[in-house]
């Protein structure tokens, strides 16, 4: 099972196991990971699952579609890394994946 | 086909009267209108967003629902038509773009409710199906940002004159950003519109004007973020953004505009004196009553033991408080249990017969 790192901006960092084809959004929220609110459920509505993925990792995780992108205007913010976690599918390759949650989700 | 903006002219001074009062125009609702008009009760219908259909209308009118019974796939604005379709029978009465501010028992023992716009409903019941709360403006997490709110930051424009010869600042790359960049250009002293990004999702032919705008010096364009706000005593000053391609630096602005979208919010929902449970209302199962006689609450909103957030759960809620309410608007009539395909007399009041 892939491992996924949550760094909390006070850099504490939380390992969780997710299953694959999972979102990496519903990783954190199934372990109750501080700051990842999903407030629309995973429709990529919201932008409040908002993440920074960790340089080393952004090539594997790609770049936001559109509709993430569009979606990413209501996060606060917004860096190069960014990503809304409910987009990010968890695969094998993503195995040790690490990301930031920011300040405030708003 | 349906009333939306009330049956009381706006600006009328005189307290709506009615029987039920439904706060909430998501799924569960709508579908109480259904359940309520069967027993010959009418209903008013408050929600704070300018459409009907909460949730489903909101986060998601093109996300597909799996879980309606009998409809193995169906979106969230497909859902909310069809919903429309089902009550229009019942002739509802909406109010959009309003919030129930106050719930208050009266000594008669009805409710009064006010709405942020200063209007009045004495209700025999209230039904309280605001599913997370009430749609509200994000606020950006910017520090000291409430002191400024209302005075030189408004996430709305209710009076445009307020904003005439200020220096205004507009966040946001949508429709609401856009439109107003362009109502207020004309009557702003300078503006400017910042986005993180240069690409807009508002609509082309509003993204075209600003351009325009833009090229004739008319309009400042920034692509970057907010970073700090300064001022004194709520009077914005200055604020300092970060471009995206450039070091920090301070705009002039004494009014600013953030367009961040809309989160759900449990608003004043908390101080009806409801017991709420972890921002929940909780209820009883037989009635779905809160500890409020007379006041009930369905949908997400509502918590009791082995509750869940379906909306298929808020209609059997629904079914079962419109059972309650009618005693309450009707106590000296008896309520006969009847089904819409064999009950001639339903069948009358759906206009099928």
């Amino acid at each position: 099972m892939p491992k996924i790192t949550f760094v909390q901006p006070d850099g504490s960092r939380q390992d969780v196991e997710a299953q694959t084809g999972m979102t990496v959004m519903e990783a954190a929220k199934k372990n109750l990971i501080d700051g990842i609110e999903a407030e629309c459920g995973g429709a990529c509505a919201c932008a409040t699952c908002h993440v920074y993925v960790d340089e080393a990792w952004q090539q594997a995780v790609g770049k936001p579609a559109d509709m993430e992108e569009d979606m990413l205007d209501f996060a606060f913010d917004v860096r190069e890394a960014s990503r809304l976690s409910c987009q990010i599918k968890v695969t094998d390759e993503l195995d040790g994946l690490i990301v930031a949650v920011p300040d405030k989700q708003f | 086909m349906v009333d939306q903006t009330g049956a009381v002219p706006q600006g009328a001074e005189q307290d709506i009267e009615t029987d039920v009062v439904i706060i909430g125009a998501g799924p569960c609702g709508l579908f109480a209108v259904f359940e309520l008009g069967l027993l010959d009760i009418r209903a008013h219908v408050i929600d704070i967003l300018d459409k009907l259909g909460g949730q489903c209308a909101e986060l998601y009118p093109e996300k597909p629902i799996y879980d309606i019974p009998g409809l193995p796939i169906v979106t969230g604005a497909k859902l909310t038509d069809q919903l429309l379709e089902q009550i229009k029978p019942f002739d509802p009465v909406f109010h959009l773009n309003e919030r129930i501010d106050a719930l208050e028992p009266m000594a008669d023992g009805r409710f009064k409710l006010v709405t942020d716009d200063h209007r009045s409903f004495i209700t025999k019941v209230v039904v309280i199906a605001a599913g997370g709360g009430s749609f509200t403006p994000k606020r950006p997490p910017l520090a000291g940002i409430e002191a400024y709110e209302g005075n030189s930051v408004f996430y709305s424009v209710r009076k445009m004159e307020n904003f005439t010869g200020r220096d205004i600042l507009i966040v946001g790359g949508g429709d609401s950003a856009l439109d107003w960049t362009l109502s207020l250009q004309p009557i702003a002293n300078s503006i400017t519109l910042m986005h993180r990004r240069d690409d807009f999702r508002a609509a082309p032919h509003s993204v075209e004007k600003m351009r325009a705008l833009v090229a004739e010096n008319k309009l400042k364009l920034v692509i970057g973020q907010v970073k700090q706000l300064h001022g004194d005593n709520g009077q914005l000053e200055r604020v300092t953004v970060k471009p995206k391609d450039g070091e920090e630096l301070d705009l002039i602005a004494n009014c600013m505009l953030p367009f961040f979208g809309l989160t759900m919010k449990l608003g004043p929902i908390a101080q009806w004196g409801l017991n709420l449970h972890e921002n929940l209302i909780p209820v009883d199962t037989e009635k779905f009553q809160t500890s409020q006689p007379g006041i009930f609450a369905i949908g997400d909103i509502n918590d009791y033991p082995g509750k869940l957030k379906l909306i298929l759960s808020g209609f059997h809620e629904g079914a079962l408080m419109a059972q309650a309410a009618h005693r309450i608007v009707y106590p000296d009539r008896k309520l006969k249990f009847q089904y819409t395909t064999s009950s001639s007399n339903l069948q009358k009041k759906l206009g099928v017969k």
